[in-house]
């Protein structure tokens, strides 16, 4: 059995506490992915340390007892938006665009001003006494079913609680604000993103087809191939 | 503090790394110069804020075994990660049309509006 399992390796390691264990691991997978984020200038191993760092995160998430928003980190983050991230590199990858660097200077100034926010933030972090008090590490009910019913306006959390006078609202109105948002952005991106034929050529455009372009190309082809040799 | 392998993990420890979450990405956006990059860089900061919201709240981890914000915490970083890929479909395609019209993805060449 599981638990019994968990109970010899607890005998095994008495000074190990399992959830500070794989705290640690996941913030240390999380952090130093995303240092390497910052330090990498290749295009492609950034985005698989940005994978690196969002599943990690994802099971920060589920030590935290958030089992529903690591799964869903884990699918429309890691399955759905780094696909993207990745689709987008692959279709700007030029051999000269892949690996930009920065100019050292500019990696100095940016090393002293994080270097002061993240003083500023973990000093904010460790300011409030109650944050700091261990957690009880009670195990809680989960919490997929009460996040449902709170997308779409009931609140199954709040309605046992005495304290409230009236319980409080759900997020129906957000849910949909947001579905509609999500559906706006998606015609945008498309819009932006489609192929685009141009009727009138540029003068660019006509120079190059007189000149090296084989006559019945397509016009957009063309014009990458001018603006790329023009750089 | 505590630490962490002989105690149990606290909101503060999970504030510490959304911390260092936020600021790697908030260095990634004003440095890196590929325009894909500046996009892993915004990621990085909604992840950040997406550590503190759960942080706060999950009923693990709180002190008095009553969290800050409840199912509150939970619901907003659904929403952040909806808004985020949102947010990297729009700014990929503002990218891939740069890039087909300038050939290049670097932000420094992004000039056009100086007139």
């Amino acid at each position: 059995m599981n638990h019994e399992a968990l109970s010899v390796l607890a005998s095994l390691f008495p000074f190990l506490d399992w959830h500070g264990f794989f705290f640690l691991l996941f913030a240390g997978v999380a952090c130093v992915a995303a240092v390497m984020v910052v330090l990498s200038d290749n295009v492609v191993r950034m985005a698989l340390h940005l994978v690196l760092s969002l599943g990690a995160t994802a099971g920060l998430f589920f030590l935290a007892g958030a089992e529903f928003v690591g799964a869903m980190q884990l699918m429309i983050y890691v399955g759905g938006t780094l696909v993207l991230l990745v689709f987008g590199v692959m279709l700007t990858a030029q051999t000269q665009l892949v690996a930009l660097r920065t100019p050292a200077g500019d990696r100095v100034i940016a090393g002293i001003l994080a270097a002061a926010l993240l003083a500023v933030l973990v000093q904010a972090a460790f300011s409030i006494d109650s944050w700091q008090k261990a957690g009880q590490g009670v195990a809680t009910a989960p919490t997929a079913t009460p996040l449902g019913m709170a997308l779409v306006g009931v609140r199954v959390d709040q309605v046992a609680d005495e304290n409230l006078v009236r319980p409080k609202s759900g997020y129906l109105l957000p849910f949909e604000i947001v579905s509609v948002h999500l559906l706006v952005v998606l015609v945008g991106a498309a819009y932006l993103a489609r192929a685009k034929r141009r009727r009138v050529p540029r003068p660019v455009d006509l120079v190059a087809s007189a000149d090296s372009v084989k006559p019945g190309s397509p016009v957009a082809a063309s014009s990458t191939l001018v603006a790329g040799g023009s750089e | 503090m505590t630490f962490a392998l002989f105690g149990v993990v606290s909101v503060s420890h999970y504030l510490v790394v959304g911390a260092i979450l936020f600021t790697c990405g908030v260095v990634c956006m004003a440095l890196k110069r590929n325009a894909v990059g500046v996009l892993m860089g915004i990621e990085l900061v909604l992840n950040g804020a997406n550590v503190n919201f759960v942080a706060f709240g999950s009923e693990y981890l709180a002190g008095d075994g009553r969290s800050v914000l409840g199912l509150d915490g939970e619901v907003m970083a659904l929403f952040v990660i909806l808004l985020a890929a949102a947010e990297a479909a729009v700014a990929l395609a503002i990218t891939l049309n740069f890039y087909n019209n300038h050939a290049t993805v670097d932000v420094d060449r992004a000039d056009d509006l100086h007139g």
